[in-house]
Order: C-alpha cells, then structure tokens, then sequence
C-alpha cells in the first residue's frame, strides 16, 4: 500500500459518509461574466463582520473618508477591520439591521458616496522583501476574514505554530445557486495562485490540495493553467455532491484523515483556506487593496438578469436586487446565503458583508415555504445523509427534550447544521432548527457556568477580605484598649498619691482659713446665678432674631435673581414645604394652607417670575408666621417644648433655602440639592410608617405642588428637580401603603 | 488448638486491619463535606440571598443539612432539577412568586448618583466601582443581577434592566427559516 502522500500525488480521492444530491440551479449564474454595480446611495458598513470583536473606531460622523481608508483598528488579535468601500462622506453611526439571522441590531457605519472613488494612498508589498509578520499584520490591517461564510480572521489561521502538512484550498461550493467562487476562479485564476503562494510562504506545507467540484470544468481547467509553473500545487475535482464543501468533509475526500471530535484541522497537520479569501490576500498583499468588495452571487426566478456582481461591501441587498431586474412576489421571501443553510432576511436594507456569498430571491414555486411539521417515523433516512455520521433521530429526541447531557453523548457539537438531514427527512421536521436552539442553549449554559465560576470566585475574595478588614479592626481596637488600661493604671497610681499631698497640705492650711473660704464660695455662687440669668436672656433674644432673619433671608437673594433662578427657588420652596409637611403631619392646617397659598405665586411666576418670588417668599413668611401662632395656641401647654424646635427647623430651612438661592446658577449645585431632596424624603418615607394615617392625610395635597411646578418646568433642570420630587412622593406613598 | 492458632490469627488480622483504618482515618481525613460542595457547584452563585440565606454557599450547607431545594429563584427550574437528582429527592415547583426568568443587571443614572458608597457595600461580588463622594458605575460583565444594590441606595438611582438582546446571546427560535429545496 503506497503512503497517503503517494496516493495524494496519484489523485486519488475518497469519499466521506452520507451526503445529498439537491438541484445544484448554477447555469443560470455561472455563464455570465461578472457584473458591477452602479455605485449605491447608502453603503452600511457593520463595524463587526467576522467571528470575533470589532475593533475600535477611528472616524467620526461627518468625516470625509478615502477609498480603502480604515474606519475601525484591530486592537487585539480577535479583532479584523473595515474599510471605507469608496470615498465619502461618514453620515452616522448607529445600530442597523445585521445580516444575521436574528436581525438584531448592531453598530452600523451608513457612509454617503462622493462619486470621485479617490483611492487613499497605496503600499504594496514586495513579498520576497517581507517577513511573516509583516505579511499577517497586512492581511489582518486589510480586513480579511474567511469568506466561505464562517467569517473567522485569516491572520490567526494563517499564522499558526504547528507544522502544516497540508494546505487546502476550498473551491467546492457544494451549496445550490452559488457560483460566485466559480467565476472568481474563471476570471481571476492566476490572482488567485498568487494568493495562494504568500499562504504557503506563511504555512511553509508540503503540498497544497486545490479542490473542485467537477460541475465547474471552466474553473478547474483555469486554475489547472494557473497552477502549471508550481509543482506541489494539486488541482483536484471532487464529485458533486453536498455538503462536501464542508471543512472536514473536504479535508476526508482529499486527504481520507478525520478532524478528531473537538479538534480543529491545524492538529492534524491541515490548514483550509477559501479560495475567495487566497484572492483577497493576493490584493491585499500585491496591490494594498483592502477587502472592499466581494462577488456575490444573485439568483432566483424573480429576477430577469440571475448574475454574479461584484458588489461593495455594505451595499443595500435592495440595490443588489433592483440592478438584477427583480419582481417581487406576493408573500416574497429573500435569503442571504444558499438555500441550504441561508436565513431569510427581515428587511432589504441589510448590506451585503464579507461573508456574504449569495442572495435568493426565490419563487414560490421554486422553493416552497415549509409545510407542517409530522412526527419521525423513526426512517434513518436522516442517519443515512448525515456527512457527520451522527444520529439525527437521536438528537431530535435529546434536542426536544432539552437533555443536553445525552445530546453531548451523541456529539450535538460535531454537527455542521448542514441541512441535509432536513432535506430527506419524509415528516418534513426542519432537524436543523432544533439542533440549533440545543446549540445555542448549550453555549448559553456554559457562558453561565462560567459566569457563576467568576462570581463566586469573586464572591469569595470580597468575604475573605472583610473577613480580614474586621480581624484587623478588632487587633486595633485591642491594642488601643490594652494601651489604655496600662495609661490608666499608671494614672490611678499617681492621682492616689497626688490626693494623699493635698490632703496633707490642706490639714497643714485648715483652720485658720476656714471662714475666710465660706464667704468667697457664697460670692462665686452668686456670681454665676448672675450669669445664667443673663445667658438665658441672650438665647430668648437670639431666638427672636433667628425667626426675623429667616422672614427676610430670602430678600437678598431674590433682589438680583433671573428668571431661572426664581423658578428654582420656587421649587426649592416647594420642596422644604413638602419636606415639612411630612415632617409634621400633625399640624394638618398650616401644610394645607402654606401649600395653598404657594401655589399663588408660583402660577403667577409665568408672568413675573421675579415679581412672584418675591411675592413666594413674602406669602411663605406670613404662612410660617401663622402657623407658629396657630400651633402656639393649639399646644399652648407644651410651648416650652416645641418652641425650640421649631426655632431649630427655621434655621435648619432658611439655610437649606438660601443655600439653594444662591447656588442655582450652577446645575451640579442644583442636581446636589435635589439629591439631598430625594435623600430626605426617602429618609421620610422609612420613618413615615408609624404615622400612617396622618400621611395619608396629607399626601392628597401634596400633588398639587407638583402639578404647578410643572407648569413652570421649562428648562431640563427644572424638570429634574421636579422629577425627584415627583419621585420621593411616590416612593414615600407607595411604602405607606404597603405598611 | 487449630481452633485457638485460628483465632489469634484472625484476630491479629483484625487488630492489623483495624489499625490501618484507624490510621487513614486520621492520615486522609476529608476536612469539608464534599456534598456541599457539589451542590455549591450546581447553584447559580448571583449570591442574591432570596432563599434567605446569606449567599449561595449558606444555602448550599442549609440544603446538605435538610432545606428545601426550590429556594433559589435565579436558578430556576433546572436548578431544582438538578438538585433534586443530586439529592435523591422530588422534583418541587418553586416556592416564590417568581416566574419571569429575564438576566437582568444593575445600571446607576449616573447625574443622579451622591457617591454615598452604599451600594458598593451591599454588592456581594464588588461589581460596583466608585469612592466616596464620586459616581459609582456597575461592571456589566460581573453583575449577577441580584437586586441587593437597590434597596441601600438613598437617592434611588439604581435600576434593573435587562440585559440587551445581542447576536452572540441570541436564541434560535423554531419558526425562523425553513431550509428546503424541492424540485
């Protein structure tokens, strides 16, 4: 038995297990030269196009943009970038539509063409001059990204450690319609060797393996051609046949190895490129031509012209339709990708991206929408065109019962969601669709586990942490003890022997100085009666002039207010009275009627808000006035206990309010004052329980001040102010409620 | 006297045995009880306290020792199930009130935010940032959506929103596209 190389030399070519034979539908396309676009109105770039990060953002909206410029940077090695597809100008960038079969949407670049295409400045590189790493940088710098359809960077598989026995490249496109890798390969043959040679020159293989389907004569008899000067350069056709485009099917037909369960090629000495991505590495690297464009192949029987177009990246799939001559359907579907393994498309602006092979616009009677679903007849048919040798009927059974232990038993994870097994399947059951809500809820799984792994871990480090602030902490407190005890101790001992001298002293001293002493204590008493009586004086006056400074505390800062200022300090009106009224709801009058007669002033504060702060300030004086009064006689045997109180809350408030007067210039000083607000009402709220009933009483008068706040509510921090009251209320009514 | 050689061999056998026994079980003593552990293992770990207890560890340790499994509504149903598999027990519904199973994180209006560093206390696994005085952020990748930031905040500028919809976290759902081709 001669050795695999041999046999890879002989042109040999196995066979991998199952597989389908659908309507392969490609000479509509695959005739015709490729077409160019008129250059679209719009270009929606997706600032992530490939399996992986975006990277970060280097334009801003209004920036005018070159040909070929970079709008996002690669900061890590995840990340690839886009560039601008022709010059223009940046009009925004915000979430749009994705080409994704959620339509979720995400970061989108909308670029305006100028018309001029105005290349920017370009570098080719001499590549017997350059290194590997100048090499990847530039293939990772151009934005190249598999486009066969998994979208993953071609720097990282480009730049592997490990040797590489072969290097593949995938020219099958097994799928129904697309032609586009066939006319790349009609058209760009010898680009395309070139490409293949900077790969090598990074993969340094044995030998490189060009795999064909054999429907495409024309392609494979060029790349033949192309290929004739290299001598370790293998065009192989494969017989047609689906899905035998898929990575470790094709790696079985060329080189019979098996990709081991969880493995990737690279452990099996194979690397595979797509042959649309060996060209854009060739013009990338000879041409410093990022990756811009791509051909996309454009078919269905809607269409009066089914063709391949070359089509810039981020074009509407609408435009991409209207210059093929589409005719809409009633009810008419639109896919993205081949019909196998394609998504159909929400809407028409979703920009053609780098992965982006193929747009179906299908009849109906083309390509039939799914009939019902009917329950598996336990066949096998499926189990017979799996290319992965797996159990599809199974998987089905495990997948609806969500038994995700069992489905990793029956290696969900090798599934290439190919299709085929929905293809023949006679109960019509859309298998695919299952096995990916299985997929996805697995992958959903272990980002949680890992998550939950983190937060404990997390959760861990924070106790043992405290745990240590409070061994600390306790250490502390017992060294400062310890270093009191002895202070104190050592203190004893002294005052002790401190006492014992007066003493002796004083019996020395005694008697003769003994009335002498009674007359001057008598002279000391007196003295300090004197002073305590004059002390209580004073507080009595001080009291008095307290109240009167507070009734004209207001007067100075209204004199030089502006309009936003007098709105603001109506505001701050509104929030002490608010704030007091909750602080004594058993003085029901005085709230009912200080709110009242506040709402006055602030309605007429449209007209004159100077005037009507004033006239706020004025009205709240006579309201606080006559409230003490009223509260006096009401409570007139307990005057000497709320006297000073109330005296306290005035000061507390005439400070709080001109505080608020004078800061209002200054937002940050208002959003303080409003937090303080919130934090006292809050504060409020949690003692209010007890008093239930009177809150109850009083909060139906409350609104009203929010009412006429926000009619003067004009500007932004008016409203937030009022908003926090609004807040603190709510919160305030919804807790004694529920206590 | 074969009866006698017979056992004093037997019971020298049993002293040698027991004496290795004894031995191991001192040498390759278990410090923790491994079941609390693996059910450690199978809680969600938000440390969110709603089965009352303080953390999921508590928790874990309460179930070894006899609680009731359908206390964690972070959880789930798939967590009662797996406990209950775990435990040798029936499968309960969950006892709280709880039915919507939406991820949700934390997020501080941050105009609104005081700096009072309460919330930073209260996070179990210092999601939040911040110092005294200056606004606190959430760390969206390590909140575990427990809610125990909400409460202490004063100026009640903490919400819980869920967390967005991406292309990465999506889910299939069974009536997208169906893939057929027929002739």
């Amino acid at each position: 038995m001669p050795s695999l190389f041999k046999q890879i030399q002989a042109g040999t070519v196995w066979d991998f297990h199952g597989g389908i034979h659908p309507p392969a539908r490609k000479t509509q396309t695959n005739q015709k030269p490729i077409a160019t676009l008129p250059m679209p109105d719009r270009l929606y770039i997706p600032l992530r196009q490939h399996i992986g990060v975006p990277g970060q953002l280097l334009v801003q909206i209004g920036q005018r943009v070159l040909k070929g410029q970079a709008l996002t940077s690669a900061d890590n090695s995840m990340a690839v970038p886009v560039h601008a597809p022709t010059s223009g100008v940046v009009l925004s960038i915000a979430p749009h539509t994705s080409p994704h079969p959620s339509a979720l949407p995400e970061l989108t670049l909308v670029l305006a063409p100028d018309g001029l295409d105005e290349w920017r400045v370009r570098e080719p590189l001499n590549i017997s001059h350059c290194d590997k790493v100048q090499l990847l940088n530039r293939i990772q710098d151009s934005g190249i990204a598999g486009m066969g359809g998994a979208g993953f960077p071609t720097h990282l598989k480009s730049g592997v450690a490990q040797p590489v026995d072969y290097l593949i490249i995938n020219a099958v496109e097994c799928e129904p319609y697309i032609s586009a890798d066939d006319l790349l390969m009609q058209e760009a043959a010898t680009t395309i060797v070139k490409g293949i040679d900077i790969l090598c020159r990074l993969l340094s293989p044995k030998a490189v393996l060009i795999g064909i389907e054999d429907d495409k004569p024309i392609a494979t008899a060029a790349m033949k051609a192309a290929c004739s000067q290299r001598e370790h350069y293998y065009v192989r056709t494969v017989p047609t046949k689906y899905p035998s485009g898929g990575e470790k099917q094709l790696i079985q037909l060329l080189t019979n190895k098996e990709v081991p369960n969880g493995r990737r090629p690279i452990d099996i000495g194979i690397v595979m490129q797509n042959v649309g991505t060996a060209f854009a590495v060739a013009q990338a690297v000879l041409d410093d031509h990022p990756l811009i464009s791509r051909i996309v192949t454009v078919a269905g029987d809607t269409l009066s012209q089914q063709q391949n177009v070359l089509a810039l990246l981020g074009t509407p799939v609408s435009d991409l339709l209207d210059a093929c001559g589409f005719q809409p359907e009633h009810k008419q579907r639109i896919i993205m990708g081949g019909p196998m393994m394609g998504f159909t498309l929400p809407d028409l602006s979703v920009p053609v991206v780098k992965t982006t092979n193929c747009i179906l616009a299908p009849t109906v009677a083309e390509l039939p929408a799914a009939t019902e679903e009917m329950d598996c007849i336990r066949c096998s048919a499926c189990a017979d065109a799996c290319p992965a040798s797996l159990l599809p009927q199974q998987l089905l059974w495990y997948s609806k019962a969500r038994d995700n232990e069992k489905l990793a038993e029956y290696n969900l994870a090798d599934c290439i969601e190919c299709g085929a097994c929905a293809y023949v399947c006679p109960s019509e059951i859309p298998l695919v669709q299952y096995y990916r809500v299985a997929k996805a809820d697995i992958r959903e799984q272990q980002r949680e586990a890992l998550k939950a792994e983190q937060a404990k871990a997390r959760f861990e480090a924070r106790n043992e942490r405290l745990e240590r602030e409070k061994q600390e902490r306790l250490e502390r407190n017992q060294q400062l003890a310890a270093a009191r005890q002895q202070q104190q101790t050592s203190g004893a001992g002294n005052a002790v022997a401190d006492a014992l001298a007066r003493i002796k002293a004083k019996q020395a001293q005694a008697a003769p100085q003994d009335e002498q002493n009674k007359a001057q204590i008598l002279a000391e008493r007196e003295l300090k009666k004197q002073q305590a009586r004059e002390y209580q004086q004073q507080k009595a006056q001080q009291q008095a002039v307290e109240e009167h400074a507070e009734q004209h505390s207001q007067t100075p800062a209204t004199s030089n207010s502006t309009d936003s200022k007098a709105a603001a300090v109506a505001a701050a009106i509104a929030r002490a009275q608010a704030k007091k009224a909750a602080q004594k709801p058993e003085q029901l009058i005085k709230p009912a009627q200080s709110v009242d007669e506040m709402n006055k002033p602030v309605r007429a504060a449209e007209a004159d808000p100077r005037k009507a702060a004033i006239a706020a300030a004025i009205a709240r004086a006579k309201a606080k006035q006559q409230a003490q009064t009223e509260t006096e006689s009401e409570t007139k045997t307990e005057t000497e206990t709320t006297a000073p109180l109330i005296a306290a809350d005035a000061v507390n408030k005439s400070a709080v309010e001109s505080n608020a007067a004078s800061a209002i210039e200054d937002p940050r000083k208002a959003a303080v004052a409003a937090a303080l607000a919130r934090a006292k009402a809050k504060k409020q709220a949690n003692a209010e329980p007890t008093e239930q009933t009177e809150a109850s009483t009083t909060d139906p008068v409350v609104p009203e001040t929010v009412v006429a706040e926000t009619v003067v509510a004009e500007d932004p921090r008016k409203a937030a102010i009022a908003a926090a009251i609004a807040r603190a209320k709510a919160r305030k009514q919804a807790d004694s409620e529920n206590s | 006297m074969t009866i006698l050689s017979a056992l004093i061999s037997i019971g020298l056998l049993a002293l040698v045995f027991g004496a290795v026994l004894g031995y191991a079980a001192i040498r390759f003593k278990v410090e923790t009880d491994p079941l609390v552990e693996q059910i450690d293992d199978l809680l969600p770990q938000t440390q969110c306290g709603q089965c009352g207890y303080p953390g999921c560890k508590p928790y874990a340790q309460a179930i070894a020792d006899g609680d009731d499994i359908n206390k964690c509504p972070p959880g789930g149903e798939a967590t009662i199930r797996k406990l209950a598999d775990l435990m040798g027990v029936d499968v309960k519904p969950l006892n709280e009130a709880q039915t919507e199973n939406v991820k949700r994180v934390a997020y501080i209006r941050e105009d609104e935010c005081i700096g009072c560093t309460k919330c930073i206390q209260a996070c179990p696994v210092d999601a939040i940032v911040g110092a005294s005085k200056l606004m606190h952020t959430v760390l969206v990748d390590e909140c575990t959506g427990c809610d125990l930031c909400v409460e202490p905040c004063p100026v009640d500028c903490i919400d819980m929103i869920p967390l967005p919809a991406t292309t990465d976290r999506w889910k299939w759902d069974l009536t997208a596209i169906p893939v057929k081709v027929v002739e």
